[in-house]
């Protein structure tokens, strides 16, 4: 008999939304007169609340971070990896949060809400919002499910820059913190691939300036355009050697042949584009990578990353990926050693994989071993 | 690893409560025993990501890295004590890793294989081969004991280092013999170092 999709995972989840009456003062000078989360949670809170594990997602995650949404779904949250029952992140012991965030098209306050003061959708209008921002909206939220502390908070990628964030910003609320292929700030490499896909989507004739809906339209090319660059620096080079190598998806290496030849690489990264248009906007990929571009965990200690985590009282985990050239492990590296110098409590580990920085999304044996290994900690 | 004999002198000289790194720290079993027994603040260091995870499955704190790699990240910290158990023979470099962790350790204890042991000499002696041990059972060209050296030859090093050997001990099945002749019939060798 085969096995149910559902048996090792959290099963049938469904989201929730919880609204934000107060105003909410961004770093940027801006207010939003309240918001909205929509979130999910997994497992039970314990009556001692001690059991709350917040998750933080990367730039075009969500809330479904983990189960399906109902029985004919094929595709489980962006996160089912790693928490489910027995999972690293066990849902038998904890009782797990994930937002969407702020800015986001998800269902979470964006872009795409209605602005009150206009009527309007707020489009490029949306104030931007950064790390910190969204630090203070978990923390709402928390407050809203009556959590006053976090046994673990933890994210890969942006999430975990969200991760380290609490750490540091509440250092009260948190005793455990995981950052998975993550970095104190990004490099100016990283920083010019998201300019990249950012100008992907300016240069489309569709954009409106951010106000596309009101111009009944959709930056469709220029989105697919900046999926493409952001995909292709997930993937490691080897990975994509393996996966594709020079192997053509239609018409032949013939010069006579009249069909333009299509590398399979070529008909994927498209297809890894037209998807990303249907499932997400244009606005928040701008709002998203601009905040990824902005966080600077070292700010806090003026630019003396150790400084900046002395407050910080969680013990750490730190992940890298030896193929992951967007987060690479030296970030990670810095990161921990920063932690080391500071005198916390830190573990680190470069899992070897060819996956590039997606790898921390995927099914790794040694990657989930040490993940649960550590988690065992995590007084639940 | 009990029967290597080094770990019980290892645990009685790590200071109570001490803030204790230790280099190469394989599956955490000493780490563990020392916060149990000793209630340090330990540090483990090991390169293979399989023994990261053994030992943070232990509750411990370790973060993986090549300690040959100069240890600069620890430039700022200071141990109660830097150790390095079973591990200085597997070292590219290990006269370099002793004068780094004299410098970032008050102490370092370091304990290795006596290679100038009787049985070592005598199986070289006799059979002409390099010596395999049920404690050190490689091949000579598929070991990671790259260096290996006797208590004679550890001591040498030291002097020439400016290291100063605070305490050293001997462990054998040959009793009073391995603290008489060290070299001889001491299986494994501990030792308490600092700098000059």
């Amino acid at each position: 008999m085969a096995q149910h999709p559902f048996d090792d995972s959290v099963g049938l989840v469904s989201p929730q939304r919880a609204h934000f009456p107060e105003a909410l003062y961004l770093e940027s000078g801006e207010v939003l007169d309240g918001f909205e989360l929509i979130y999910e949670t997994y497992g039970e809170l314990c009556a001692n609340g001690s059991n709350a594990v917040l998750v933080c997602h990367a730039l075009s995650g969500n809330h479904h971070a983990a189960g399906f949404h109902s029985e004919n779904d094929t595709k489980p949250g962006w996160w089912d990896t790693v928490i489910g029952p027995g999972k690293p992140i066990d849902t038998n012991r904890f009782f797990v949060v994930c937002a969407n965030n702020i800015g986001g098209c998800d269902g979470s306050t964006g872009p795409n809400s209605l602005c009150e003061a206009t009527g309007a959708p707020w489009g490029s209008h949306f104030p931007q919002v950064t790390v910190a921002d969204w630090v203070e909206t978990q923390k709402r939220l928390a407050e809203y499910l009556d959590i006053q502390h976090w046994a673990a908070v933890i994210g890969g990628s942006l999430g975990g820059m969200q991760a380290l964030e609490w750490s540091v910003r509440y250092p009260d609320w948190v005793s455990h913190c995981v950052a998975i292929a993550a970095a104190p700030g990004l490099t100016a490499q990283n920083i010019a691939f998201n300019e990249i896909a950012r100008q992907a989507i300016f240069s489309d004739p569709e954009w409106h300036d951010g106000n596309y809906l009101e111009a009944a339209s959709n930056p469709a090319q220029g989105m697919a355009l900046a999926r493409m660059v952001g995909h292709l620096t997930y993937m490691s080079a080897d990975k994509m050697t393996d996966r594709f190598g020079r192997e053509l998806r239609q018409g032949s290496f013939d010069p006579q042949d009249d069909e333009e030849p299509v590398f399979q690489v070529e008909s994927y990264l498209r297809y890894q584009g037209s998807q990303f248009v249907g499932r997400f906007d244009a606005n928040t990929y701008v709002l998203m990578t601009r905040a990824l571009d902005r966080f600077d965990l070292s700010s806090r200690g003026q630019g003396n990353l150790t400084e900046a985590l002395k407050d910080a009282s969680a013990e750490f985990l730190i992940i890298s990926f030896s193929s992951d050239w967007r987060f690479a492990p030296s970030r990670s590296q810095e990161m921990a050693n920063a932690l080391l110098s500071a005198e916390k409590r830190v573990s680190y580990s470069d899992i070897e994989s060819d996956a590039g920085h997606d790898a921390f999304l995927l099914d790794d044996a040694n990657y989930l071993a040490l993940f649960s290994a550590w988690m065992g900690r995590v007084a639940a | 690893m009990m029967q290597r004999g080094d770990i019980d002198t290892i645990v009685s000289w790590v200071p109570e409560g001490g803030k204790v790194l230790d280099l190469g720290c394989g599956d955490g079993e000493l780490l563990h025993r020392l916060q149990a027994e000793k209630r340090v603040k330990g540090l483990g260091v090991d390169i293979d990501p399989a023994n990261i995870t053994a030992a943070v499955g232990k509750g411990l704190c370790v973060v993986q890295q090549d300690m040959e790699d100069g240890l600069q990240n620890f430039g700022n910290s200071r141990f109660d004590a830097v150790i390095i158990a079973y591990s200085l023979q597997v070292l590219e470099r290990p006269h370099a890793v002793l004068e780094r962790i004299v410098s970032i350790g008050n102490e370092a204890i370091v304990t290795f294989p006596n290679f100038g042991h009787w049985r070592s000499r005598l199986s070289l002696l006799f059979t002409g081969r390099m010596p395999k041990t049920k404690a050190l059972p490689y091949s000579w060209f598929d070991t990671p004991n790259i260096h290996f050296c006797t208590v004679a030859d550890f001591e040498t090093l030291c002097k020439d280092l400016n290291i100063v050997v605070v305490e050293r001990r001997m462990s054998s099945n040959m009793g009073p013999l391995a603290q008489l002749w060290p070299n001889l019939f001491a299986k494994s060798a501990s030792y308490r170092i600092t700098r000059r």
